[in-house]
């Protein structure tokens, strides 16, 4: 008890004296957990190739981040350590066809996290989302790469490591015997030789729950990463608003055009379960930085996402649409967030205090 | 209020993941000794300080006015033992600034004598305005913080007409147990406190709102008001701000008050559950407010609990009471959410203070700050559905404007956003510091305003100065004019 309480106390803090425990870093890792059951399911799907680009592009878009904080001037090593550019390579690898050659993940990764991130001032500061921006920047570049996908060999039929490491380095592509084209693909290749959906798809649409089908690796395992999506609700890092109303803006379309011509327009079980339509509601739409702040903002950015993606893919000249469909609202949640704001405690939605009715008092 | 306040959740407040209100709010009531010495504040509620009536060198009594009420808005302050005036002057005031303000030091005798308190054993017989009366000679002010003074607020509330008490048995810092202390070892008093309210202020009906984590409190409670079925017993969500009046409000009536309004414009008045404690003394009893209950806690305090203490007890001595196990990093008046920081332990309680808390570093984590990555959790946390990432953003570039048209105005500073911010932002402390600059801008306006009417009197004055000079002169050549027309007759 000999405590010395003479001594005056050091710099007088403001209130509260007192934090919840949380730091962006172990946001991050969170994310990263969640995602990381859909990603394991992958990789097992496509094999080394898959393994390798998902490493070179985290690699690239943490170099990006790197050498960026760098010519800042800024903190190189306690930045990287918040995981954020590790997530943003992460997400975007989960886009790629998962055999595209090595240099796809390269500049994809460094695009995103320079072009996308870094250029506008760093964590925080993006308006657009940075793992889209190297997709989109990917996509427009070097379209064959972007859409050649194969069927997922489930370890079976898999390449072995020196056949892996031809495809992802040697240049020597895909062999031809494996490439198979994604349901959203082929529907609209099929649509555009004028063959009908119910032609193409007359043995049913390739659709399952388990995801065994071509594709990224973060369409593919669909329920895996529905289930990292929940969890990441479960843990209070997303809220509910932004995947309900994607889905259910892509689903809504989909349905009612499905129902009056289905030789035109896939159902909407396709658009949810293919594409990035899962991945992006909870993954993707849900990035702090670049969607709305207030709930009821996130209601209506989800929606527009949503509602975008199925426009896109129904009569756009690309068969996916997430990517721009979020990238189209990233550039509207400034003012989204001005319009769409919560109601003041004792003022009305135009910011004027509420005016007691008379009666009443 | 329509469709996206559905949609914007209710999910406002934080829930710490640990209130650490026990074991502390566990602990049997401890009766402080006296110290050597007591400071006693002479501004320790919200308006006019009190004016000393005893000199340096003068014997005073335990409950005997020292200090008479300064104005309209004012509270008296009393003598809370025996002893002599050893000075009157500065001490440091419970704030961070550490700024000086008046206080009465007096050295204690240890005798205690105290004087004669004129009891009355049935103030219902009373009229409202003589209860009123007495509440306010008592010294009474609202002891949850705000320290607003109770007698002119009954006042407001019978002009009003109010109908509804509301009794903020809330207490939602986390650490804090006074007022669950005194509704646990106190209910007929606090309950007898509201029926004098319901009396004094014309209210029909009283809703006492209590925290569910304070179930001990709720049952002593429900016991107490059995007789009174005017007076019911409100059990609410542990949530902080609960204790919050206009967040209290809302659960409760369902009301909102409006934005600048009291809550007496909508027909309630808050009074917290200690307070109506103090209320039934001074108006039964006839005893002035001075003691108080305290909740000494936090992680460096060796025996944490409940303390009957003095008012304007030094923090040190109570600290001394209640053992330290270690140099506490940071002390804290008040809760640790809402609460001062002390600059060192020199300080005396005051009326309003419910707690100290002596904090080891581990339990203030002070982290460096990183920039903002728009998560939206301090959105969602804000009890007054105010956006405080945005107001920050504006602060930071100095447009305190743009933050004031985000209603900054209504932020209550209660810290739910600070305390959820993954980037450990000082939201509240840029909050602070933008509305001291704008009332700092509108003062200037104010005297630049009152500069400019002086100066504009002082040219209206020279102008008036001048005119009256020229017709003067002009007066005066009429009249020589006059005079050498009459006086020259001759050409
Ligand atoms: S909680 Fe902090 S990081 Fe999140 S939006 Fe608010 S200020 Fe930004
Ligand atoms: S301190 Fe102000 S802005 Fe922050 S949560 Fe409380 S009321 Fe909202």
């Amino acid at each position: 008890m000999n405590t010395s309480l003479s001594t005056s106390l050091p710099a007088v803090a403001a209130s509260p004296h007192a934090q919840a425990q949380g730091s962006i870093g172990s946001v991050m890792a969170k994310v990263m957990l969640a995602l990381a059951p859909a990603t394991v399911c992958g990789l097992w799907f496509f094999g080394w190739p898959a393994f390798s680009l998902w490493l070179i592009t985290i690699l690239a878009a943490v170099l990006g981040e790197a050498l960026c904080l760098r010519l800042m001037g800024k903190p190189v090593q306690a930045t990287l350590l918040d995981g954020s550019a590790v997530l943003t390579g992460w997400l975007l690898a989960l886009s790629l066809p998962p055999w595209a050659p090595w240099w796809i993940g390269v500049v994809g990764g460094l695009f995103a996290t320079i072009i996308g991130k870094q250029v506008f001032g760093g964590v925080g500061q993006n308006l657009f989302n940075p793992a889209m921006i190297g997709r989109v920047a990917l996509l427009v570049s070097f379209p064959v790469q972007m859409t050649a996908w194969v069927a997922p060999a489930m370890g079976v039929h898999a390449p072995g490591l020196a056949e892996s490491l031809q495809i992802t380095f040697g240049g020597a592509g895909i062999p031809d015997a494996m490439t198979s084209a994604s349901l959203l693909g082929q529907a609209k290749t099929e649509l555009s030789r004028g063959v009908d959906l119910l032609h193409t798809f007359a043995n049913g649409l390739p659709t399952s729950f388990s995801g065994v089908r071509p594709g990224s690796l973060g369409e593919t395992a669909v329920v895996l990463i529905a289930a990292g999506g929940v969890a990441m609700l479960f843990m209070g890092i997303i809220s509910w608003h932004i995947p309900v109303s994607m889905l259910a803006a892509i689903a809504i379309p989909a349905l009612i055009a499905h129902g009056i011509n289905p030789a035109r327009y896939l159902d909407a079980g396709a658009h949810v379960l293919s594409g990035g339509a899962m991945l992006g509601a909870f993954f993707i739409a849900t990035d702090y930085v670049s969607s709305p702040s207030s709930r009821a903002g996130q209601l209506v950015f989800g929606a527009g996402c949503g509602f975008l993606t199925w426009v896109i893919r129904t009569y756009g000249g690309y068969p996916e649409g997430v990517a721009f469909a979020v990238l189209l609202m990233n550039a509207l949640t400034p003012a989204i967030d001005r319009l769409v704001k919560p109601r003041v405690y004792g003022r009305d939605y135009k910011g004027q205090p509420i005016v007691l009715d008379k009666k009443e008092k | 209020m329509g469709i996206l306040d559905i949609f914007n959740g209710k999910g406002w407040g934080v829930h710490p993941h640990d209130d650490h209100k026990r074991p502390a709010a566990d602990v049997p009531l401890r009766v402080m000794p006296l110290p050597k010495r007591l400071c006693v504040p002479l501004l320790q509620h919200v308006g006019a300080p009190a004016t000393p009536l005893v000199a340096v060198g003068d014997r005073v009594l335990r409950g005997q006015l020292i200090a008479g009420p300064g104005g309209r808005l004012s509270a008296p302050v009393h003598a809370p033992s025996s002893g002599v005036v050893t000075a009157i002057g500065e001490v440091t005031a419970p704030h961070p600034s550490g700024l000086p303000f008046a206080a009465i030091t007096i050295t204690l005798d240890g005798l205690d004598e105290g004087i004669d308190f004129p009891a009355v054993p049935d103030p219902f017989t009373l009229a409202p305005a003589e209860v009123a009366q007495k509440i306010a000679d008592a010294g009474i002010v609202g002891l949850g913080g705000a320290t607003f003074p109770s007698a002119p607020k009954a006042e407001l509330g019978r002009k009003l007409a109010v109908q509804t008490l509301i009794i903020n048995g809330g207490e939602c810092e986390p650490y804090l147990s006074s007022d669950d202390s005194v509704m646990r070892e106190r209910a007929a008093d606090v309950i007898d406190g509201v029926r004098i309210l319901m009396h004094t202020t014309g209210a029909q009906n009283a809703l006492v709102g209590i925290e569910d984590n304070k179930p001990e409190a709720i049952a002593a409670m429900r016991l107490a008001v059995e007789a009174f079925p005017a007076i019911s017993i409100r059990p609410v969500p542990a949530r902080y701000p609960m204790g919050s009046d206009r967040q209290l409000v809302q659960v409760l009536t369902g009301k909102e008050v409006p934005s600048g309004a009291r809550t007496a414009s909508i027909g309630v008045l808050v009074n917290n559950v200690s307070t109506c404690a103090a209320i039934h003394r001074a108006v039964r009893l006839g005893e002035p407010l001075y003691r108080r209950i305290v909740t000494v806690n936090g992680g460096a305090v060796a025996e944490p609990g409940n303390v009957l203490a003095p008012i304007g007890v030094l923090v040190e001595d109570l600290l001394a009471f209640a053992g330290l196990k270690e140099t506490p990093a940071r002390l804290v008046m008040g809760g640790p959410m809402m609460g001062v920081a002390l600059p060192h332990a020199q300080v005396p309680t005051v009326k309003g203070c419910g707690g100290i808390l002596a904090l080891t570093a581990a339990e203030i984590t002070v982290e460096e700050p990183s920039p903002c990555i728009r998560c939206g959790s301090c959105v969602n946390a804000c009890p007054m559905g105010l956006m405080p990432l945005e107001m920050a953003a504006r602060i930071k570039v100095g447009d305190y404007d743009g933050a004031d048209k985000l209603a900054l105005d209504d932020c209550l500073a209660c810290g739910c956003c600070a305390y959820v911010c993954p980037s450990h932002i000082p939201l509240v402390q840029s909050f602070f510091h933008a509305k001291g600059e704008i009332w700092k801008r509108a003062q200037q306006k104010k005297r630049n305003e009152f500069t400019k009417e002086l100066a504009q009197a002082r040219k209206d004055r020279l102008e008036r100065e001048a005119r009256e000079r020229a017709e003067a002169a002009a007066k005066r050549k009429a009249a020589r004019a006059a005079q050498q027309a009459s006086g020259t007759p001759e050409v």
